[in-house]
C-alpha cells in the first residue's frame, strides 16, 4: 500500500535549504581525487613533476645563484677558482642597459624619451584602468594629445629648444615600444574600418577591403617591410619619401591591421542578426548602429583574439631589424658581441634578458585581457 | 475608452492613414512570398493578423519598417513613401516602433540604456530627460525596480516589456509586433499580453501578428488571416470568429480554438 500512499503526496513543511558539504577527505582526499586518480593519472603526474624538478633547479642555478651581477668587463663572467661554473653574466647586461633602453640616441637628450615612457604608461594606465576617472578625457589624451607631444620629445622641435634626434640614432626598448604601440593603436581602428568594409553591401568597398586583406595576409611582414623601405622610394621622389623608422611603422601597422580585420569579422559574424535588426528598426543610422550597437558586442565576443593579435604584433616588431631598425633584440644582438665581454655566456644572458622582457609585456597583455573578460562575464550574468 | 473606429472610411484623407500598402510583391529568390497584398490602416487602428507559419505574416510586417525589401509594389507609412532613400526609411522607422519574437534586446546595456539609446542618439535627447522618459514608461510596463539590470538577468516576460518599453521610449505613431509571445514561457504570455491591451487602450495604431486569439478578440478592429503569401479573410473579430466566411479561416480557426 506504500506506493499508492507516494501517489496522492502533499508537501506539509518546505525541505530545509542546507548549506553544501565539506569537501569529503580533507587535503590527502583532494590529492587523490586530482593527482593520483588512476595509474595513467599517477604516471602523469609523475612525469610532469619529474619535468619540473629536472628544469627548475639548474635554471635557478644559472640565472639567480651562480649569476655574475657585477663587474667591469668578461673577466668577471668567466671561470675562476672562485666560481667554478659560472652563471648569467648580468654583469653585462648592466654596463649596456642603457644601451638595450635608448640606442645611440644623445646621452644629454636621453631625459625625453625617460618622459616619453611616463607619459605613454599615464596614458595606458588611465585607459586600461576601467573604472579611472575621465576615461572620455583620457581617450583623448591618449589618441590625440600623446602622438604629437611623443613626436615633439623623441624627434625634437627647434622651435621651443628640444635638438632634433634622426630616428637613426634611435634604437632598443625606445623603437620596440613605439613600433608596437603605432601598431596596435593603428591596426585595431583601421582593422575595424576593414572589417565593416568586407561585410559592406557596397561592392567597390568590399572588393577594395577584400583584396587589401588577403594580399596584406597572404605577404610574409619581412616582404611588407623590404617592400616599405625599398619600394616605396621607388613611386615617392626620395626627398619627400617618410623616415626610414615611418616606413617601417606604415609597414607594421598595414600587415597588423589586415590580420585585426579578419578577427574583428568574425566577431561581427557572432552578433546576432536580431541585434542588427533591433537596431535598425529604432531608427539608429548605419554609423551609430556599428558603434553603439553591433560593434561593443562583437569587440567583446573576440577580445582574446584581438589581445592574441596584440602579442603577436609585439614579437612580430622585432623583425624590423631587416629594414636596419635597432630594435630591441637587435641591440642585444649587436651588444652580446662585443669583444670586451665575450664570454660564454653573454649571449645566453642576452637573450634571457629578451626573453623576459618579451614574456613580461606580452603575458601582462593577456593577463589584463582576461581580467577584462572576466568582468564582463560577471557583468552579463 | 474602447470606441472601435471599424472599417477606416473610404473617402479618409492621407493624413489620416497610418499605413497604406498598394499591391506589393515580394519574392525570396524564385519564391512568391506576398502576392498581391493591398491594405490601409487607419489611425488608432488595431489589426492583428494571423495564420500559419510560413504564410509571410512576418515578412509583411517586416516591409513596414523596410527591414526588408520588396521587388513590386508600394508602401506608405505616416505619408512618407518608403523608396530607396536612406532619409525616408530612417524617418518611417523614427516613427514606427517594433517588438519581436526573440526580444532583441541589447545585451551589453542596462535595461535603462536600452530605453535611453534611442532617444539619446537618434532624436537627440538630453541624457537626463532620455532617462526619465525611460523611467515612466518602465514604470507603465511595470518593471522600474528592474532599470539598472542586464538583460539577461529579466525574465522572458520582463524583457519583452522592456523590449515594448524601448519601442514606447521613441514615441511611436504605429507600433509592429512579431509575434511577441510565441517565445515566452506560458506562465508570461499574460503579462505581456496585459501590457499590450493597455497599450491598445490609449490609442496607438497596432499591427500585431500573433496567434493569441484571445488578444485578437479583446482588442483587434480587424483580424486577417494570411496564408501561403496573401492575405485569405479581413473582418472585424466578431464576425471572424463566429462567421468565418473563406474555408480556410474555418479551419485555421478549428485548429486554433480547439
Amino acid at each position: 500500500m506504500a506506493a499508492i500512499a507516494d501517489m496522492d503526496y502533499l508537501r506539509e513543511a518546505p525541505a530545509e535549504r542546507l548549506p553544501p558539504p565539506a569537501m569529503p577527505g580533507g587535503i590527502f582526499g583532494w590529492l587523490r581525487k586530482n593527482l593520483f586518480s588512476s595509474p595513467g593519472n599517477i604516471a602523469l603526474t609523475l612525469i610532469c613533476i619529474l619535468f619540473i624538478a629536472w628544469i627548475v633547479p639548474p635554471l635557478i642555478r644559472f640565472l639567480v645563484l651562480d649569476a655574475v651581477w657585477s663587474g667591469n668587463d668578461r673577466q668577471a663572467c668567466l671561470a675562476s677558482p672562485a666560481l667554478l661554473e659560472p652563471g648569467a653574466c648580468w654583469a653585462f647586461i648592466r654596463v649596456w642597459w642603457s644601451y638595450f633602453v635608448y640606442g645611440f640616441y644623445p646621452i644629454g637628450a636621453r631625459w625625453r624619451v625617460d618622459l616619453f615612457f611616463l607619459a605613454l604608461a599615464f596614458g595606458i594606465a588611465w585607459l586600461a584602468w576601467l573604472s579611472a576617472p575621465r576615461r572620455d578625457i583620457g581617450a583623448v589624451y591618449f589618441f590625440i594629445v600623446l602622438p604629437v607631444l611623443s613626436y615633439v620629445l623623441l624627434s625634437g622641435a627647434p622651435l621651443i629648444g628640444l635638438a632634433t634626434v634622426s630616428t637613426s640614432l634611435w634604437g632598443g626598448i625606445l623603437v620596440t615600444i613605439v613600433v608596437a604601440t603605432v601598431g596596435i593603436v593603428v591596426a585595431l581602428p583601421l582593422g575595424i574600418l576593414l572589417a565593416l568594409g568586407r561585410r559592406s553591401h557596397m561592392p567597390v568597398t568590399r572588393l577594395s577591403s577584400i583584396t587589401f586583406i588577403e594580399f596584406v595576409r597572404g605577404v610574409p611582414l619581412i616582404t611588407v617591410l623590404f617592400m616599405a623601405s625599398v619600394m616605396l622610394p621607388l613611386f615617392v621622389p626620395e626627398r619627400y619619401a617618410p623616415d626610414k623608422l615611418v616606413r617601417a611603422l606604415i609597414g607594421v601597422a598595414l600587415f597588423a591591421s589586415a590580420y585585426m580585420a579578419e578577427v574583428v569579422r568574425g566577431g561581427l559574424a557572432a552578433v546576432p542578426r536580431g541585434q542588427y535588426e533591433a537596431a535598425q528598426a529604432l531608427g539608429l543610422p548605419y554609423w551609430r548602429m556599428m558603434a553603439l550597437v553591433i560593434l561593443p558586442q562583437a569587440l567583446r565576443v573576440t577580445l582574446p583574439n584581438i589581445v592574441n593579435t596584440f602579442i603577436g604584433l609585439f614579437k612580430d616588431t622585432t623583425l624590423v631589424f631587416v629594414v636596419g631598425i635597432f630594435d630591441f633584440l637587435r641591440t642585444i644582438e649587436a651588444a652580446r658581441v662585443d669583444p670586451k665581454w665575450a664570454t660564454p655566456n653573454t649571449s645566453v644572458s642576452g637573450y634571457a634578458v629578451a626573453a623576459l622582457f618579451y614574456f613580461i609585456c606580452c603575458y601582462g597583455m593577456s593577463r589584463y585581457a582576461r581580467n577584462v573578460e572576466l568582468r564582463l562575464a560577471r557583468r552579463r550574468r | 475608452m474602447d470606441n472601435r473606429p471599424g472599417e477606416p472610411r473610404a473617402d479618409a484623407v492621407k493624413t489620416e492613414l497610418a499605413v497604406e500598402i498598394v499591391a506589393l510583391h515580394k519574392w525570396y529568390g524564385d519564391f512568391h512570398v506576398l502576392r498581391d497584398i493591398n491594405l490601409t490602416v487607419a489611425r488608432g487602428e488595431r489589426i492583428v493578423i494571423c495564420g500559419p507559419s510560413g504564410g509571410g505574416k512576418s515578412t509583411l510586417l517586416r516591409c513596414i519598417n523596410r527591414l526588408e525589401d520588396w521587388q513590386r509594389g508600394r508602401i506608405v507609412v505616416d505619408g512618407i513613401e518608403l523608396t530607396d532613400d536612406p532619409k525616408h526609411i530612417v524617418a518611417v522607422r523614427r516613427d514606427v516602433g517594433m517588438v519581436f519574437q526573440h526580444f532583441n534586446l541589447f545585451p551589453h546595456l542596462t535595461v535603462l540604456e536600452n530605453c535611453t539609446l534611442a532617444p539619446i542618439w537618434v532624436r537627440s535627447m538630453p541624457k537626463k530627460d532620455a532617462e526619465e522618459l525611460a523611467m515612466r514608461f518602465l514604470a507603465r510596463v511595470k518593471i522600474p525596480e528592474q532599470a539598472q539590470k542586464y538583460p539577461a538577468r529579466l525574465s522572458g516576460g520582463q524583457q519583452q516589456r522592456v523590449a515594448i518599453a524601448r519601442a514606447l521610449c521613441m514615441n511611436p505613431n504605429i507600433m509592429l509586433f512579431d509575434e511577441p509571445t510565441s517565445a515566452l514561457d506560458p506562465e508570461m504570455v499574460k503579462e505581456v499580453l496585459d501590457t499590450m491591451v493597455e497599450l491598445a487602450a490609449d490609442g496607438i495604431t497596432m499591427l500585431v501578428v500573433s496567434h493569441e486569439m484571445g488578444f485578437a478578440r479583446q482588442v483587434a478592429n480587424r483580424i486577417i488571416l494570411m496564408d501561403d503569401g496573401q492575405f485569405v479573410e479581413i473582418n472585424e473579430p466578431k464576425a471572424f470568429f463566429d462567421h468565418p466566411q473563406h474555408e480556410r479561416t474555418r479551419l485555421f480557426l478549428q485548429q486554433v480554438l480547439r
